[in-house]
């Protein structure tokens, strides 16, 4: 993947015995990278790869010169063209910055200032380090934005940030970051905020930009597999230390640190039979032909059916702005319908919160998308978990305490948690707690929407884990929302697509997902990255034709 | 147990015990500011006990100079200034504070229930707040005291419902904002009802936000008030507070004395030390805690 | 969207109106038993009713003071009985002058300070400025211009504490009359303006934009320059829209405390005269100010928006 011998042999950037601290007032605080060493050769790219926390973002700000207000780079060295970064001037500093080093960061909206177009702000950097005038610098953004392929290369500058979409702006950033020409490319988790359908396109211009250009990379993200796609070598971080560092083969192939192991395991563990429900049985939940709308215009959902039956997994997927997340707050009554039927265990459920009964509201249970929002924070775990038993089953005092600390066994968290608050707990404890809170109103079903989305990818695979445990103990059927098709085909048995509101495919996630499948399924299927390096150039080639099979039959969905 | 549960930092660590207001601990200048306002709560409650004198009563002669019986002299009628200041403190905090009380228990009530209920509630109350609150406050105080006089009833009455229109917008959008999160749309869910949304999940996760304007709102009415004394359209004679007493003692200011800054400083190190406070609580809101990934 | 808002502020207006002729006229206790106070009998009542026209239905009454307002005729003053349009045009000239002149000061002042404490943020100028703002607008008008007058023009005699002006003043003795009023005014609206300026431009500087320019490698001056102020400029100019808006109260005070022949001073008679007329027509003109400035701020954001300049 590199270029010629000769080039790959020329160091860019050494990396040596990094130290990242907190300073506060009082003193030192946290260490948030600690002894991380590392060399990048010109033309190479360097994935860094980790969890939250694990401090790559903090890595990549350092060797631009910038670490974010409280943290202070408190050791090691980082020589670039015989300079150490650590110790330059602010001018140098600045003279660093965008030349030599430029930064792609996760959100293109945040960072293009609202009231600049876009050609400015390519243009910016090589007009001020004096390397270009202005119709030069505008000549090469041009050029920039039909390599990219960004539509209307030629008058696509002349607008305004919010004017344009994510995937556009994204790309739109890499031009800027490459508007001076710099030996080096920090990418940022750049395509984290997209769509997985539009992640491959942006994935394959970054990749083509950066080999044509030759340029030296960081890449920066939480993603195996999409870092597969276009690192030559890999380090694995976690908690500011560096884990393993390899060529992206030997990672992905052989890891040799248990961590690395189980980060690659988590995509390969593949689909676990799940019992499949018996069809024979009569559906528990059935949304019959439902529409539903914010406003009178627009049908957020239309013509939406789906069946659940007990001990089922049903997977409802689809990119955002499908109406998935409506679907959940049509079913429980938050929005209510305005056409169709919703019927549970037999009865027609009311449109409307107000006009459902108390047990109707007990049976469906739901678990939300950020652990952080859906516990009240002034309740203790007692209260928050407790409260549903004695709502719907006046249970006693001591009844209840009994109860919450059987559930917090249940969910692996200690008994002495009872009295905690939740801003005492990590993201994955609180989703647990969302769970034991949804366990005790003893429901038939949990509707989880995108329960795992704004969690690690192992904590993610625990918090799976545990949900198809209780699933196995307790025969709860679970509605499962999610973009993320790799879940799916592990965990659920049945699986309804979703496209703008409306179905595009359901049925055994078995039969959904091999072929022939409707062509937005399978869209959806080739844009999930695999963690094998070939995946990208595999499914490039594909892709034309899947993409104009799909795009015909949105046109006629 | 399982993995992430046996990772030594998932845990976070328990708060420790110290001074703490709202889970944070004060700074210096929220610390002068509470004192301050300690002091002058104590002043207005012992001013039987601590006041030299009798606030009504002559004790010499008009505008004598202080001495060691009369630390800041006696005013135009030979009463002592710095008793009549003591018990100034009651009626300038006691009027404020309950006025202050009033105008939140209207605003939160009325605030709470338009974001809760929304619709036509909300419509009529936000448009009548919108109405009350298009001119400025001062101004319309002045076009009901000219009908109404100024009785203290009426002066209540007035501050109150202008006070309450700011308390109310403040209120509804508290109550808006905790009212999309995910715990409390889980309580409606669940089927809780309207009170219990209210007053369990709304209501504690309101109270730090709306602490600060208590404070704001303090100051506002007190400093409306003395105003509104000094231009001798709210406390009559033979009562006095802080702002009246600056009018009757203006005209000193001529002879180079200070009789007329005692009472304002008094005005002014009171609503000094309560912006203090509110200062800090505002912020420990926006103060961000996200850390660097 | 500008016509709208434009809309918007006419329609404050009307209901500003409504309201102060509703909140004069038909609160309890009418006009004429709030102008014969004890002393009014049934009989007297009634005549005095008749004399004002009271026995007329309100809306009539609203209908033919609005167009008269609207043509600058305010009506008889009940005290003196002189048309109040001649009594208000003098006084107020004298409180715009005196509005004018602490705003001219006070405006570049108070953005320059609050532009200097955002790029010191957290530095000593910053903190020191901080708690000096936050006592300056935590104290009231009338203790910072006793303060002024004690030491400034008693104790020093620098600058008179009357600002006993007359509509034939010069206008350089005029500034020196009004510079004791004008500092004090401008002591609280540049605290405040200072304040609220340094909000916006550090919740701008705090922007991921601001971050990137700062990564492309652009110097200091640039990024505020180029970067942050282009999109404080709106919350910029609501801060000091909303600090004039407020200078409208601080005048009131500031006028009793100088003995400045403004409106301010005027109203406040008027209200313990129960001069209704007076009261009314001064109370739409602070309110007709009031909305102004604050639709033209609004105007203002709206046209320094690129979101709304640009649609998409």
């Amino acid at each position: 993947m590199t270029g010629s011998p000769a080039e790959a042999q020329e160091t860019l950037l050494t990396v040596k015995d990094l130290r990242i601290e907190v300073r506060t007032d009082r003193g030192p605080g946290p260490v948030l990278v600690d002894d991380v060493s590392f060399t990048l050769r010109r033309g190479e790219v360097l994935g860094l790869i980790g969890e939250s926390g694990a401090g790559k973002s903090t890595i990549g700000l350092s060797t631009l010169g910038y670490s974010r207000s409280g943290c202070v780079v408190s050791g090691g060295s980082m020589m670039m063209g015989g300079q150490d970064i650590r110790t330059m001037t602010g001018a140098q500093r600045r003279g660093l910055r965008g030349r030599g080093v430029a930064y792609i960061a996760q959100s293109a909206a945040a960072s293009f200032n609202p009231s600049i177009t876009i050609m400015d702000q390519v243009c910016e950097v090589a007009i001020r380090q004096g390397l270009m005038n202005k119709a030069e610098a505008e000549a090469a953004a041009r050029a920039l934005f039909r390599e990219l392929e960004l539509p209307n290369p030629d008058t696509f500058g002349s607008r305004y940030p919010h004017q344009v979409s994510g995937g556009q702006l994204q790309r739109a950033m890499a031009a800027m970051a490459m508007a001076a020409r710099p030996d080096l490319l920090v990418f940022d988790e750049p395509t984290t905020a997209l769509d997985v359908t539009t992640q491959v396109d942006v994935l394959a211009s970054f990749r083509k930009l950066i080999r044509e250009h030759r340029t030296a990379a960081l890449y920066i993200t939480h993603d195996l597999a999409v870092v597969a796609q276009i690192a030559d070598r890999i380090m694995v971080l976690r908690r500011g230390k560096m884990v393993e560092l390899g060529t992206a083969r030997q990672i992905l192939n052989e890891p040799r640190e248990d961590y690395t192991k189980r980060l690659v395991a988590e995509r390969a563990f593949g689909q676990t039979s799940t019992p499949a429900g018996r069809d024979a049985e009569k559906p528990l939940l059935s949304v019959n032909r439902v529409w539903a709308s914010y406003s009178k215009f627009a049908n957020v959902i239309s013509d939406v059916s789906v069946e659940l039956r007990r001990g089922d997994t049903v997977a409802v997927v689809g990119e955002s702005g499908s109406g998935k997340s409506t679907l959940a707050r049509v079913i429980v009554g938050l929005l209510p319908r305005s056409e169709g039927e919703i019927s549970f265990g037999g009865q027609v459920l009311s449109p409307r919160l107000a006009g459902r009964s108390k047990d109707q509201l007990r049976r469906v249970q739901m678990i939300y998308q950020i652990p952080d929002v859906a516990l009240n924070p002034r309740q203790t775990l007692l209260d928050v978990i407790g409260r549903p038993m004695k709502f719907y089953f006046n249970r006693s005092n001591e009844e209840v305490r009994a109860r919450v600390l059987d559930l917090l066994r249940q969910i692996d968290l200690p008994e002495s948690f009872i009295t905690r608050y939740p801003s005492e707990l990590s993201g994955g404890q609180k989703q647990r707690v969302s769970i034991a809170r949804a366990l005790a109103a003893e429901p038939d079903i949990i509707i989880c929407d995108e329960i795992t989305s704004a969690l690690d990818q192992l904590v993610a695979e625990e918090i799976l884990r545990l949900l198809k445990r209780l699933q196995d103990d307790l025969g709860i059927a679970y509605l499962f929302i999610t973009h993320d098709l790799g879940t799916v085909k592990r965990i659920a048995n049945k699986v309804v697509v979703m496209l703008k509101g409306r179905v595009v495919a359901a049925g055994e996630t078995a039969e959904v997902f091999t072929p022939p499948h409707h062509p937005y399924t399978e869209l959806l299927l080739s844009s999930v990255p695999e963690m094998r390096g070939e995946w990208l150039d595999e499914v490039l080639v594909r892709r034309g034709a899947i993409a104009a099979a799909a795009k015909a039959s949105v046109a006629t969905a | 147990m399982t993995v992430e549960a046996l990772t030594p930092d998932a845990i976070a660590p328990r708060r420790r015990r110290s001074i703490r207001l709202f889970g944070h601990k004060p700074n210096l200048t929220a610390w002068i500011g509470l004192i301050i306002i300690a002091l002058n709560i104590a002043v207005a409650v012992l001013a039987p006990l601590i006041a030299p004198y009798p606030q009504a009563d002559i004790v010499g002669d008009a505008w004598a100079d202080p001495d060691r019986l009369h630390w800041l002299g006696l005013d135009n009628l030979g009463r002592d200034i710095l008793s009549r200041l003591i018990y100034g403190a009651r009626l300038s905090i006691g009027l404020s504070s309950l006025i202050t009380g009033l105008a939140f228990v209207i605003g939160i009530v009325c605030g709470f229930t338009a974001a809760t209920l929304g619709g036509w509630v909300d419509a009529v109350l936000s448009r009548i707040v919108d109405l009350l609150l298009s001119m400025p406050v001062l101004i319309f105080a002045f076009m009901i005291l000219s009908v109404l006089g100024t009785d203290i009833p009426v002066l209540i009455g007035t501050i109150a419902l202008l006070n309450a229109t700011l308390v109310f917008r403040l209120a509804r959008a508290v109550a808006m904002t905790i009212a999309s999160l995910e715990y409390v749309e889980a309580a409606k869910v669940r089927g809780e009802g309207t009170w219990w949304v209210i007053s369990r999940e709304i209501l504690p996760n309101a109270i730090p936000p709306l602490a600060a304007e208590f404070g704001l709102r303090f100051c506002f009415t007190f400093l409306l008030i003395a105003a509104l004394s000094f231009l001798g359209l709210g406390i009559q004679p033979p009562l006095a507070d802080w702002g009246s007493m600056v009018k009757d003692y203006r005209d000193m200011i001529n002879l180079d004395s200070a009789a007329p800054l005692y009472p304002a400083a008094a005005i002014a190190i009171l609503t000094i030390g309560v912006n203090f406070v509110v200062d800090w609580m505002l912020s420990i809101h926006s103060r961000g805690h996200g850390e660097p990934a | 969207m500008i016509a709208q808002r434009f809309a918007l502020g006419l329609m404050t207006l009307f209901a500003a109106s409504l309201l102060i002729f509703g909140g004069t006229e038909i609160l309890p206790g009418d006009l004429a038993s709030a102008i014969l106070q004890n002393n009014a009998t049934p009989e007297s009542l009634a005549a005095m009713r008749k004399e004002l026209g009271l026995d007329r239905p309100a809306a009539t009454r609203y209908a033919e003071w609005l167009s008269g307002a609207a043509h600058g005729d305010f009506g008889h003053s009940l005290a003196n009985k002189r048309e109040v349009a001649n009594e208000i045009a003098p006084r107020l000239k004298n409180t715009i002058f005196l509005a004018l002149y602490a705003a001219v000061i006070a405006v570049p002042l108070a953005v320059g300070l609050g532009l200097l404490a955002a790029i010191n943020q957290g530095g000593v100028f910053d903190r020191v400025v901080n708690v000096v703002t936050l006592m300056t607008i935590s104290v009231p008008e009338y203790f910072l211009a006793y303060l002024l007058i004690k030491y400034l023009s008693v104790q020093f005699g620098f600058f008179p504490s009357l600002a006993n002006v007359t509509p034939n003043t010069p206008i350089l003795d005029r500034m020196t009359l009004t510079f004791l009023p004008m500092v004090t005014l401008v002591l609280v609206i540049t605290a405040h303006m200072m304040r609220m300026t340094r909000a916006s431009v550090l919740s701008v500087m705090a922007s991921p934009y601001i971050e990137m320019a700062l990564l492309k490698g652009l110097p200091k001056w640039r990024i505020v320059v180029r970067h942050a102020f282009p999109n404080a400029l709106a919350p910029i100019i609501s801060v000091v829209a909303l600090n004039l808006a407020y200078l409208i109260v601080g005048v009131v005070i500031v006028e009793a405390v100088f003995v400045y022949p403004g409106l301010g001073q005027l109203m406040v008679d008027a209200v313990s005269k129960h001069d209704v007329p007076v009261v009314q027509a001064c109370g739409l003109i602070f309110a007709a100010a009031f909305i102004l400035l604050n639709m033209g701020a609004d105007i203002l954001a709206i046209m320094t928006n690129p979101r709304l300049r640009h649609a998409r």
